[in-house]
């Protein structure tokens, strides 16, 4: 044994996928392709991963991270494509993420601010704030 | 021999059950050096004790007993421990051997390549702020180490708590906290029983890095709500937002089966453990002296077997 097990993180799958988790997964999507994806790419490639999602959500989706400034977007014809907008600092951060996901060693070295949450936890820590979601 | 080679094979499962009481009473500063300290010297101990145990089998072949010149039948009578106990004992040597060097090379490719990509990060500035959907914060230790924030983790806390999480994550980098955990995931390598402390001194670094931030920010609410809101940001929906009624010394009480992530906030929720419960730290010293007592006990009754059988042939 060399680090103690990690609980699985589970992906949320179905309509009731969180938004953040939608994010990020149309976030990974833009970041593996190796050019600008339409709406519609973007979709086929959520949709090879899980259940189908409406177009008019890969939508929402793009348009929210597009305001966010995290991508940047050309006209094509009559679609947009959308990539990642690559700052140095993204760039050099990921690279780093991958390689040491490869070294399969990463958690003990970059020590992260949170852990993941179960669901128990969830629900104490909100009790704990005192906030009502 | 008998006795003693089996403390420092027992008193680990000690360890593994005090790490989590002491780390709750003891302050984390302290309780960081003491269960890594603890950690070292326990899997350092039961590494020789079962080396001990395995020699004993080892003086049973008699092309070493030839090449050595002592009596093999003085082992034989003497012997404090079955073949078979020693048979195993070799055998969890050998994956405790193993182990360790699987973990202490995957261990120092991955500090390399941290290294490596922490220069290759641009600027100069400690902060390193990357834009990405998903809220992650991370101290990467290097020469200087920085700091990296996603921008979706800035999205999700107030001014206040971001400083909050640049202390916490600075304190990481200032106390070199990634050193205790290479020590610690070495030692349970080497020893699996101490899985649970290496699991605890990744909480207690985490304390100990709280209060560093409690202490810069000179708010322990905000430390708390910095936590508590990072985490909820991964999740589904919104973290609360307002400040609830704190400060009132009214901490619900954690059930036992809580994560590390409430009980941080629990803990930034209630006063600092100023004082220091000896008890404990005697519990933790006298358990690490047993062990370091057993072990040299039963290397001294190894090498009497020795030099008895030694004896034996020069008589």
């Amino acid at each position: 044994m060399s680090s103690p097990p990690e609980e699985p993180s589970t992906p949320d799958r179905g309509d009731r996928r969180a938004p953040g988790a939608l994010e990020k997964q149309v976030w990974s999507v833009l970041l593996a392709a190796e050019r600008p994806l339409t709406t519609g790419e973007v979709r086929d490639q959520l949709n090879a991963q899980g259940p189908p999602l409406a177009y008019t959500t890969v939508v929402t989706i793009l348009g929210r991270l597009y305001a966010k400034g995290l991508l940047t977007r050309t006209l094509d014809g009559r679609a947009h494509r959308y990539a990642p907008a690559s700052t140095p600092e993204g760039m050099a951060a990921s690279r780093m993420h991958q390689a040491l996901a490869g070294e399969g060693d990463h958690a003990a070295v970059l020590a992260s601010f949170v852990s993941d949450l179960s669901d128990t936890d969830e629900a104490l820590l909100r009790r704990l704030l005192g906030g009502n979601g | 021999m008998r006795i003693a080679v089996f403390l420092p094979l027992l008193l680990p499962l000690l360890a593994a059950w005090g790490a989590t009481p002491l780390a709750h009473r003891v302050p984390p500063r302290l309780a960081t050096w003491l269960l890594t300290a603890a950690a070292a010297v326990l899997a350092g101990c039961s590494t020789v004790a079962l080396a001990l145990l395995a020699g004993t089998a080892a003086l049973r072949i008699p092309l070493l007993a030839d090449l050595e010149r002592y009596s093999l039948s003085v082992v034989a009578r003497d012997d404090p421990a079955s073949i078979w106990v020693a048979l195993a004992a070799g055998t969890l040597l050998t994956a405790a051997t193993l182990a360790v060097g699987r973990v202490a090379t995957r261990r120092a490719r991955a500090v390399f390549a941290t290294h490596r990509h922490t220069r290759a990060l641009p600027g100069s500035d400690e902060l390193v702020v990357v834009p990405d959907p998903a809220p992650e914060a991370y101290a990467a230790p290097g020469r200087p180490g920085r700091i990296v924030v996603s921008t979706a983790m800035l999205d999700a806390l107030s001014p206040a708590e971001q400083d909050a999480l640049i202390a916490h994550e600075r304190s990481h980098l200032a106390h070199h906290h990634y050193r205790f955990l290479a020590a610690v995931h070495l030692a349970a390598a080497l020893n699996p029983v101490l899985i649970p402390v290496a699991r605890t001194v990744g909480y207690t670094v985490e304390r100990w890095a709280d209060e560093d931030a409690a202490l810069a920010v000179g708010d322990r609410p905000v430390v708390a709500h910095a936590v508590g809101r990072a985490a909820l940001a991964g999740r589904a929906t919104a973290a609360p937002s307002a400040r609830p009624a704190l400060g009132l010394g009214i901490t619900p009480a954690l059930p036992r089966h809580a994560g590390d992530v409430p009980r941080r906030v629990a803990a930034l929720l209630t006063t600092p453990l100023l004082t220091v419960r000896r008890g404990w730290l005697l519990v933790a010293v006298g358990v690490v002296l047993l062990a370091a007592l057993g072990t040299l006990e039963a290397q001294q009754d190894f090498e009497a077997l020795l030099e008895l059988a030694r004896h034996a042939v020069t008589r």
